[in-house]
């Protein structure tokens, strides 16, 4: 499994620019961190109340309140700066983070997204889900193709929402996946796995894009 | 003005069933010794509105633990296990927000603003009520100011004349909430001269301020 983690966190770092103000949600996404490539040098924001993120520090070495939105330790890379929680907001509402990369219950063919809570058995709260998927500019779901076998890249989400039609990519291990006008467009293929795979692993309609091509990591 | 009291005389003024703001996020920027006195004095029916609920140990959600708190207005919920079994028995009141909104309501609280237009939640369950506005062609969730009876908060450093200083991720809600409820108490984790907070490094200024507790951990 850590294998498809790795693999999806990998070519996620692809897509992120040099300069560019990313959001990384809990879990899978902030392993992206890992595998941003040489040369491109990117400003991790954390929505408790800060930009320019580094990693987690060796052992003894923990700054007191300096913690990450999970609330583990973490360091800063040179010229971090530190706000309130209503610039944060401002930071992520206001157009001014270029991707955000979360995880996903359920995801649809129209780019709406469901990651915040199942009625009845799991209700966390959305925290600032909601914000980062209605104001980045760029919205990556970074998740693995299918919970236990089951669907997770539908027709309709039938959970309730945390955005409507916000999603712009999709990555899995299987693919790479865009919402376009005209629907879900399969970009990329893990040619470990055939579209016919895919296809069987989605419940969306998915339009295969012409050349398809291999999905690199 | 004298606003040095001691935790006795500050606490007095939180009765049972009052509105209390309380600063930090998960715990980090916490005032944690205000929280020991609120469940020493056993104060309850309290609204409480903050970030989140904590952990079982740490933050509000020992308030929680405590059932000292019939109603949370909070974005997140899922680090404190007793807040969501609480809420599924019908023991407490949760009303969850996206974490961009809940900092903009208190911003409008203590700004004079009769509150804010958001893009966050539409579509969404966090609509449902709310009155929507078309501005420049862009629809809106209008969401409304929110105010306290008491503010708690937490400095790394505090003049006596209430000024603050915030390290690194405490800051998040604390600055917000000086300026949206009838009383501010800051804990000090060191109380400083007047004077020794350089007037460009104060974070919260102290006219918001109306008591200080030496002391915070």
């Amino acid at each position: 499994m850590d294998n498809i983690r790795e693999i999806i966190a990998k070519r996620v770092a692809k897509e992120l620019k040099d300069g560019d103000v990313v959001n990384l949600g809990i879990g899978l996404p902030t392993l992206v961190a890992n595998y941003i490539p040489e040369g491109v040098d990117i400003i991790l924001q954390s929505e408790n109340g800060f930009v320019g993120m580094g990693p987690a520090p060796e052992a003894g070495k923990e700054e007191k309140d300096l913690v990450n939105a999970g609330g583990l330790n973490v360091t800063l890379m040179p010229g971090a700066a530190f706000f309130d929680s209503a610039t944060s907001f401002a930071i992520i509402r206001g157009g001014h983070v270029a991707a955000t990369v979360l995880g996903a219950l359920q995801v649809d063919q129209k780019g709406n997204l469901a990651n915040w809570m199942i009625p009845g058995k799991l209700v966390p709260g959305m925290g600032g889900a909601m914000d980062l998927v209605s104001g980045a500019k760029k919205v990556i779901v970074a998740m693995e193709h299918t919970a236990k076998g089951k669907a997770k890249i539908l027709k309709e989400c039938t959970l309730p929402l945390t955005a409507v039609a916000e999603v712009d990519l999709i990555i899995t291990e299987m693919g790479v996946m865009a919402v376009k006008p005209e629907g879900l467009v399969l970009l990329e293929i893990n040619p470990a796995y055939t579209v016919e795979d895919i296809k069987a692993a989605t419940e969306a309609e998915l339009i295969i894009a012409d050349p398809l091509k291999d999905m690199t990591v | 003005m004298h606003k040095i009291k001691t935790i006795e005389e500050a606490m007095g003024h939180i009765k049972d069933g009052m509105t209390l703001m309380i600063g930090g996020f998960l715990g980090t920027g916490t005032p944690e010794t205000f929280i020991d006195a609120l469940i020493e004095r056993g104060v309850k029916d309290l609204t409480v509105i903050g970030n989140d609920t904590g952990f079982p140990d740490k933050g509000i959600g020992r308030l929680i633990v405590n059932k000292q708190v019939k109603k949370a207005i909070v974005s997140h919920i899922g680090t404190n296990p007793e807040t969501g079994r609480q809420m599924n028995a019908g023991e407490i009141e949760v009303v969850l927000v996206p974490q961009g909104t809940l900092a903009e309501q208190v911003r409008a609280g203590g700004a004079g603003l009769g509150g804010i237009l958001t893009p966050t939640g539409l579509g969404t369950i966090v609509e449902e009520g709310k009155q929507k506005v078309v501005v420049q062609g862009k629809t809106y969730l209008v969401e409304e100011p929110i105010r306290a009876d008491v503010a708690l908060l937490k400095g790394a450093k505090v003049d006596k004349k209430g000024n603050i200083y915030y390290n690194y991720a405490a800051r998040n809600f604390n600055p917000l909430m000086a300026m949206a409820a009838d009383l501010v108490i800051v804990e000090a984790e060191t109380l400083v001269e007047t004077g020794e907070i350089h007037p460009n490094e104060v974070m919260t200024p102290g006219i918001f301020v109306d008591m200080i507790v030496e002391g915070g951990k």
